[in-house]
């Protein structure tokens, strides 16, 4: 009865532990190790086609489509390729999934790939995608590194989403071509040319790293607390028994 | 075995197979995506065409695809115009009304702009000797500045009653005197005037060829 118990808690711990892991491998893509404001990858797509919000979106759904099938390809492949052509393996796989992605686009969303234009074709040498593969699924297995795929790629759209979403209200007055603003609104141009890109990239790493900061001072003073509580318990225990000697 | 390729690395058979089955793979999986895009491809261009086609000539309800070859224009035949791969001759389209009158050409011509090339295609009226309707296919003009040729409504108005003779010519805003000019874009000058000689130069190079079919017929 006891070993039952002993192998059931066991397991719910292993499960906890797994479940944990999986949700760190996700979220760690989307805030702590987001490709764009953190890790600053991928900053060519991330610049050039980002002066619409629904461009945003469309080059990180792209993104998202090439990254986790091409994860799900290298992770499964894994013991099978050799280590001296790995890289090589990589790209032969991300290859044909950007250019699958150019055809389907080019099929059934023509508005978009005439926007995306050649930055498409440019997925291929976007470090992220080759990166995560080299970093996380040529050593994962294939559920772990589809998580991790998910995450990266679902941080990178939120990335170029927030920098699209950006550049269109202020260059352009609306969002998702929705006016905001009315007619008597003067657009800044300079944000849906190349200068907004660098300028909206800049405040917005600018933004996050301040947040990541604060968030490690507030770490810093709860631990700087902790140890002080710490302290003085172990003082005020050392004076009683100083007292009751 | 893989104690041996841990000492002697990885033998380049074993190499040079990965590299074959990815590529292998890559090309069945690509062929297959293309034979099943290319179709749906081929209708959207042709149908953006159609409508560019309906747009530069209004009222048209129907057209006919001209190819210039051995020095002249000649009607492409259905089977022609379905055959793949497309012929690589310059082409325009003649354009007819409801009860079969032809209206005017459709004429696709391209510029070098601001940024890249321009792609445009225009309405031609035979009758009357003017541009009856503009529209751009292709720019990467600067969005807001640039861009202007697509978006300022004056400007698009006044190149749908253009006439060709003597030439087509650009003027600063406000110094339009004669049908034959055309108001650049404060903004958008070299955009503006892009347009204006690839219009100029498209009626030029076509003329001799649109007048000879004409005659013809």
């Amino acid at each position: 009865m006891v070993a039952q118990h002993k192998y059931l808690f066991s397991e719910t711990m292993k499960n906890f532990e797994e479940a944990a892991r999986y949700h760190e491998e996700f979220i760690k893509g989307l805030w702590k190790e987001n490709p764009v404001f953190v890790a600053v990858l991928g900053m060519c797509p991330a610049l050039a086609v980002t002066n619409t919000a629904i461009n945003g979106l469309a080059m990180g759904g792209a993104t998202l489509f090439v990254l986790t099938f091409s994860s799900l390809l290298v992770s499964s492949f894994r013991r099978y390729i050799p280590k001296e052509v790995r890289i090589t393996t990589f790209v032969i796989i991300i290859a044909t999934f950007v250019t699958i992605v150019d055809f389907l686009l080019q099929a059934f969303l023509p508005a978009i790939h005439k926007e995306l234009g050649a930055f498409v074709a440019l997925i291929v040498v976007n470090c992220l995608i080759l990166g995560r593969q080299e970093a996380f699924s040529f050593k994962n297995p294939i559920r772990l590194a589809m998580v991790d795929a998910l995450g990266m790629a679902l941080g990178f759209t939120f990335a170029l989403f927030c920098l699209g979403a950006i550049r269109e209200i202020l260059g352009n007055g609306s969002l998702f071509g929705v006016s905001l603003f009315g007619p008597s609104f003067e657009p800044w141009i300079v944000m849906i040319l190349p200068p907004g890109g660098f300028l909206s990239l800049g405040f917005l790493l600018l933004f996050f790293n301040w947040l990541k900061q604060r968030q490690e001072q507030k770490q810093s003073l709860v631990y700087l607390a902790d140890t002080v509580a710490e302290v003085a318990e172990k003082k005020d225990s050392i004076i009683s028994l100083k007292r009751g000697v | 075995m893989v104690e041996q390729e841990q000492r002697t690395g990885t033998s380049s058979t074993r190499m040079i197979a990965t590299l074959g089955i990815a590529g292998l793979f890559s090309g069945l999986a690509l062929v297959a995506v293309f034979l099943f895009t290319r179709p749906i491809i081929e209708a959207n261009q042709a149908e953006a065409l159609r409508r560019a086609v309906f747009q530069v000539l209004p009222g048209s309800s129907s057209f006919q695809t001209l190819e210039f070859s051995n020095d002249k224009l000649a009607l492409l035949s259905v089977e022609q115009e379905n055959n793949a791969p497309k012929s690589k001759n310059p082409q325009i389209y003649a354009g007819y009304s409801k009860s079969g009158k032809l209206l005017g050409f459709a004429i696709p011509g391209e510029e070098a702009g601001f940024q890249d090339k321009i792609k445009a295609i225009f309405g031609y009226d035979p009758q009357r000797r003017m541009l009856i309707g503009f529209e751009v296919l292709d720019s990467k003009e600067t969005p807001g500045l640039g861009d202007k040729i697509i978006k300022d409504k004056y400007f698009r108005t006044s190149l749908t009653s253009l006439e060709i003779d003597p030439k087509i010519v650009a003027v600063k805003p406000g110094q339009k005197t004669a049908a034959n000019q055309v108001e650049t874009i404060t903004g958008a000058t070299i955009s503006s005037k892009t347009v204006i000689r690839l219009l100029d130069k498209t009626i030029r190079r076509w003329l001799p060829s649109i007048n000879i079919y004409l005659a013809k017929q």
